[in-house]
């Protein structure tokens, strides 16, 4: 939904998944989470992976995050490939470079808002300083400017939620991964936590977001389909509004 | 939806006479279609003039049995593959399609789910991009009629997925339209969609 002038740069994909395996088990008992899944996206773009529960959408987001690492295939994170890093490489992309948001927050209760946030910059070695101001300003990013002080229990769903998404964009991130982000939230305020990433992705992030609800996955510029661990099918790049329109009486 | 194709489905079974016809359309699309036979007559005279349907010889009863030809089939399978547009739709051609898909020889029903699923969610991007867009107060009336449109394309995938984990679970393996490697994979997938099904 970027427009021409405001489009990063094209060219390298932020994730490349290429040919991606994953079992888990082995003889009888092996189970193939993902089978062959190639998956590109690049800065400026959502992509929505949907499913059936098993189908492996949520293996693919902990490969795509580095939490899990593939049985065959490859995966490159802004053009580096996720398997040639040692431990500590990456785990420090995933701290640098990756944004994640689960259904589950894990918001530390005794910290802040703001601190919860700051929280992975300074586990990443930032000044107390400047991650105090780069935490602001994703809460600013958010809308909650003014609640950075507050505790996760002294706020509502819909803010924890946002806090937790300040803290998936804090600092650099290019690429954001979201698993069911609007699972406990009522609807508009699920549609309002969709809006806030189409604009990070819109500002140049690129971003996949699993989700077994179509309304939400509506948000992406892509929608692929997984079944059995194999990608079956995905829908066209959008464009051609008008032929929608023609049909709704405006 | 067109009784054409309602009809040419019926065919792609085996050779029928109107009144057979009649009473298995009937029954294929849960009686929500009622049809009179002059409709099925006149149906079946334009199928043959298009070269679709072949008349058969009279048998001993009278009744006249039709067949469908290369041709007919050729119709029909398109129709299967192509997905209905949202800009036009008669709103039950999309279950009564399922309902034949199921019944019809040769038919690969989770494709057919699979195609419309991805055309209405290609309709349903659609109009999310144009709720983003919309986003003044004033475009509120706007948006409101975005909003159903959204409703009514997230229902109709919703109704896809449930036809899709019904379609895993009450026929898992055989079928017109299982090919053995898609069943295979299906069987073994079987309990796990179904679990989900409950949850």
């Amino acid at each position: 939904m970027s427009g021409p002038d405001d489009a990063p740069e094209v060219g390298t994909a932020v994730l490349d998944l290429r040919d991606v395996h994953r079992t888990h088990g082995s003889g009888e008992a092996v189970v193939h989470a993902l089978r062959g899944v190639s998956l590109t996206v690049g800065p400026g773009e959502l992509v929505a992976v949907m499913g059936p529960s098993g189908s492996g959408k949520s293996t693919l987001l902990a490969l795509a995050g580095g939490l899990d690492g593939p049985t065959a295939g490859e995966i490159l994170v802004e053009g580096q490939p996720l398997g040639a890093l040692d431990r500590r490489a990456l785990a420090r992309v995933r701290r640098r470079r990756i944004g994640y948001i689960f259904q589950d927050l894990n918001l530390l209760g005794s910290l802040t808002a703001a601190e919860n946030v700051a929280l992975p910059l300074e586990l990443d070695g930032v000044g107390v300083r400047q991650a105090r101001r780069a935490a602001r300003a994703a809460l600013d990013e958010v809308g909650l400017t003014e609640l950075g002080g507050r505790f996760p229990d002294q706020l509502s769903g819909g803010q924890q939620q946002r806090v937790a998404i300040a803290r998936a964009l804090v600092g650099e991130r290019r690429l954001v991964l979201a698993d069911e982000p609007t699972g406990a939230l009522d609807s508009q305020t699920g549609e309002a936590v969709l809006r806030l990433l189409r604009r990070r992705v819109d500002a140049g992030a690129a971003a996949v977001l699993v989700t077994h609800e179509a309304r939400h996955a509506a948000w992406a510029d892509r929608v692929v389909f997984l079944r059995d661990g194999v990608m079956v099918d995905s829908t066209a790049p959008l464009g051609g509004v008008e032929q929608l329109l023609a049909g709704s009486g405006r | 939806m067109s009784i054409r194709h309602g009809l040419l489905a019926l065919l792609e079974r085996g050779q029928m006479y109107g009144y057979q016809l009649r009473a298995a359309f009937e029954e294929s699309t849960g009686s929500t279609w009622p049809l009179n036979i002059g409709q099925v007559y006149t149906t079946l005279s334009r199928l043959e003039r298009d070269g679709l349907v072949r008349p058969l010889p009279e048998n001993e009863g009278g009744q006249r049995p039709y067949e469908i030809t290369d041709a007919g089939r050729a119709d029909l399978a398109l129709w299967f593959a192509t997905p209905i547009s949202r800009t036009d739709r008669p709103r039950d051609e999309l279950a009564i399609k399922l309902a034949l898909a199921l019944t019809t020889p040769g038919v690969d029903v989770r494709s057919v789910v699979q195609t419309q699923r991805t055309a209405t969610m290609r309709a349903l991007q659609e109009l999310t991009r144009l709720k983003y867009a919309s986003d003044r107060p004033e475009d509120l009336p706007w948006r409101l009629v975005l909003d159903a449109m959204v409703f009514q394309a997230e229902a109709e995938i919703r109704w896809l997925d449930h036809c899709e984990t019904s379609l895993v679970r009450h026929r898992p393996a055989t079928g017109p339209g299982g090919r053995p490697a898609e069943a295979g994979r299906t069987a073994e997938t079987a309990g796990r969609n179904g679990e989900e099904a409950r949850r």
